[in-house]
């Protein structure tokens, strides 16, 4: 279970999250919707960990646990995935040394033995293979020379392989044709688990017709401003944002 | 230039008082003798160099050099005994093995029954010597230039290897070329060599330099490869001379027509490395590359200066540098193409690429082209910075530890650079060494 207390943060002076208060239950999908600058992807740097940001009050409680205290490496291997808006690349690391570097690390922090090579390879292929992912990219340099939709399954395989207990997407379906979308919302509708909570940023109501929420919250303003069930996002496709970008002011 | 008597520093006086006492027990014919001559005279007139000397603006030697280090003696069996304990501990490169101890060759160390057929191997002490044609015909014309590194070198010279591979010889091993300085104390040491690659011939040759952390030793090498028609060199120098060590390295490279050349420099561990390369294109459609990588930490000192002479047209040109610069390390890369007026249809590119991972860290870039002919394609770059901190945050946010994501950005950071390398086997031990070097840093 993650809960969101209160939450006051600001990067360069300037105010982004104001008080947002807001909990997932476990195997939860909870979608958080809002327009252009409402601090959604704030929202998401800031429970993994980066460092940009500032927080001036409140709590993030993954399962009881503050994670604010928590370096992000430290997060991951709490069970904390950011599947990134923007995922980066990285040239000279291949794709399959990556993978084993953070599968391994993450074991590490646990306490877990190192998976067996042949274990390891076989845990990525069958991750890839769901995923369309052919073997010569895994050899590739992370990401790089990736489409928008490639980058974004390889988000996917990573969430799958590290196993998280909780997963937030951010904006995953930005850059994606509808082909892809399918192909990214199959990849995390398999995760769904019942035990396993998803925080699913996102723009438009159109990922949620694939990824269907528990519940939808709409951020306005550096908070939450109206949360219901998942007809609240077929709401704000009729009617926009405009209600909310004055609600909260 | 100037009748005012300059002011000789405490080494410049060690090393000017050194010479007329040496030259007696140095090798050589007359010839020889009156090449040495010629060089110490020159040296008498510049003095070490310094950072008014544009070429050695970030290098500054004489400041450097506190105190001349006496010359190396020959060394004795415990001294070879050394060397073989040095060699064992550091990181193995396959291939023949010919090493040079001291600046003398030595047999004792190296495996010339092991030795190809299409190629010889002499002692170019001997050489010095016995009038050995190669000394007259080659020696001084791939490294020529007025050069206060290449004077010194030339008046002590004490000896090294002459390495002949016949015409059409593909030489499919290594040679494993490796530099030692032994001794309790700080010694300064000018080893040489000559390489001969015959027309249509190919040759690795691996070059190392090992020392022990201690001692100060002063070490200056010349390395001249003349690369035939047609032939195909590749060449990669390891630098890890000893923690105290100032190490200053001069490389020529004279290639012929149709023929490619790759030269690597990778240093890792002596106090100061000055690593100077003049490759001459002589003849016409021929490739060179010139690359090389720095992991500096401490108060460390690499430089890379390069003269690319594209003497002749259709010829292709790549310097390609990296330099990992910890603590308060000092990276210099100079690199500078000439493109003659005859040499149309020159494509030369030099890219500089440093990461600084500390704020005192420095890197100095200089790129230089002088172009005299009109159809040629040239270019220079250069990155400096810290690793990227959006980067460093994706990876740990996928568990990767500080220390480990840095060490991971930094391994292909340097990865990278040493693609240039076409040996597997060499490629491979140098990576050992990065992370060897990324281990030691975490």
């Amino acid at each position: 279970m993650l809960e969101i207390r209160n939450l006051h943060v600001k990067i360069e002076d300037k105010k982004i999250l104001d008080g947002l208060t807001l909990t997932v239950n476990d195997g939860e999908v909870a979608a958080i919707m809002g327009p252009n600058g409402s601090g959604k992807s704030t929202l998401s740097y800031v429970i993994a960990g980066k460092e940009d940001y500032e927080v001036l009050d409140g709590e993030i409680l993954l399962d009881g646990e503050n994670v604010l205290e928590m370096d992000p490496d430290a997060r991951a291997a709490a069970g904390l995935f950011l599947a990134f808006q923007y995922p980066l690349e990285i040239p000279g690391v291949a794709t399959m040394s990556f993978l084993k570097a953070a599968m391994g690390a993450q074991r590490k922090a646990r306490g877990e033995e190192e998976l067996a090579v042949g274990e390891f390879l076989k845990r990525v292929r069958g991750a890839a293979d769901k995923l369309g992912i052919p073997q010569d990219m895994l050899k590739r340099g992370l990401n790089v020379g990736f489409s928008g939709g490639e980058k974004k399954r390889m988000e996917i395989l990573q969430m799958a392989l590290l196993e998280p207990r909780f997963c937030i997407l951010d904006e995953t379906d930005s850059g994606l044709d509808i082909d892809a979308l399918k192909v990214v919302s199959d990849g995390v509708n398999a995760l769904r688990d019942g035990k396993r909570s998803f925080l699913v940023i996102t723009h438009y109501q159109r990922l949620l017709n694939y990824i269907v929420p528990d519940s939808v919250h709409v951020m306005a303003h550096g908070k939450v401003v109206k949360s219901g069930g998942k007809e609240l996002a077929l709401e704000l496709e009729a009617n926009g944002y405009a209600d909310y970008k004055t609600l909260a002011a | 230039m100037t009748d005012v008597t300059p002011i000789r520093t405490a080494a410049e006086s060690a090393i000017l008082s050194r010479f007329p006492q040496a030259k007696a027990s140095l090798p050589g014919t007359p010839a020889v003798a009156a090449l040495r001559e010629q060089a110490f005279g020159s040296f008498v007139e510049t003095g070490l160099p310094h950072r008014r000397v544009e070429k050695w603006k970030y290098t500054d030697l004489r400041a450097m050099m506190r105190e001349a280090a006496p010359l190396a003696a020959a060394p004795a069996a415990a001294d070879i005994a050394a060397a073989e304990a040095l060699l064992a501990a550091a990181p193995a490169f396959d291939g023949v093995a010919l090493t040079v101890v001291n600046g003398r060759f030595t047999p004792e160390l190296s495996d010339l029954a092991a030795l190809p057929p299409g190629v010889s191997v002499a002692d170019l002490g001997e050489a010095l010597g016995s009038g050995h044609p190669l000394v007259g015909e080659r020696m001084g014309r791939a490294a020529s230039a007025d050069d206060a590194a290449l004077a010194l070198n030339a008046a002590f010279m004490t000896g090294g290897v002459i390495v002949t591979v016949a015409d059409a010889v593909t030489v499919v091993s290594p040679l494993a070329l490796r530099f030692v300085t032994v001794g309790d104390v700080g010694a300064a040491t000018y080893p040489r060599a000559l390489l001969q690659v015959g027309a249509d011939a190919s040759l690795t040759v691996i070059e190392t330099h090992l020392g022990a952390d201690g001692p100060a030793h002063q070490t200056n090498t010349v390395v001249e490869i003349f690369a035939g028609d047609r032939s195909s060199l590749n060449h990669v120098r390891v630098n890890a001379a000893g923690a105290a060590t100032v190490d200053v390295s001069s490389l020529g490279v004279v290639l012929g027509a149709h023929a490619s050349a790759n030269t690597f420099n990778f240093v890792v561990n002596p106090a100061a490395a000055r690593h100077q390369v003049f490759f001459r294109f002589a003849g016409e459609h021929s490739t060179g590359n010139i690359s090389g990588a720095a992991m500096l930490k401490g108060r460390r000192h690499a430089d890379s200066t390069l003269f690319v002479d594209h003497a002749v047209p259709h010829c292709t040109s790549r310097e390609t540098f990296a330099h990992v610069l910890d603590g308060e390390a000092t990276g210099v890369f100079q690199g500078m193409i000439l493109v003659r007026p005859d040499a149309q249809k020159t494509d030369g590119k030099m890219m500089s690429r440093a990461v600084l991972l500390d704020d005192d860290a420095v890197m100095n870039n200089k790129p230089e082209l002088e172009i005299y002919a009109d159809d040629v394609v040239c270019g220079h770059g250069a990155t400096v910075g810290a690793l990227d901190e959006d980067l460093l945050f994706y990876l740990r946010a996928r568990g990767l530890p500080k220390p480990e994501a840095e060490a991971l950005m930094l391994a292909a950071f340097v990865g990278e650079a040493l693609e240039a390398i076409a040996h597997d086997g060499v490629r491979e031990t140098l990576e050992g060494m990065v992370d060897a070097w990324l281990k030691a840093r975490a």
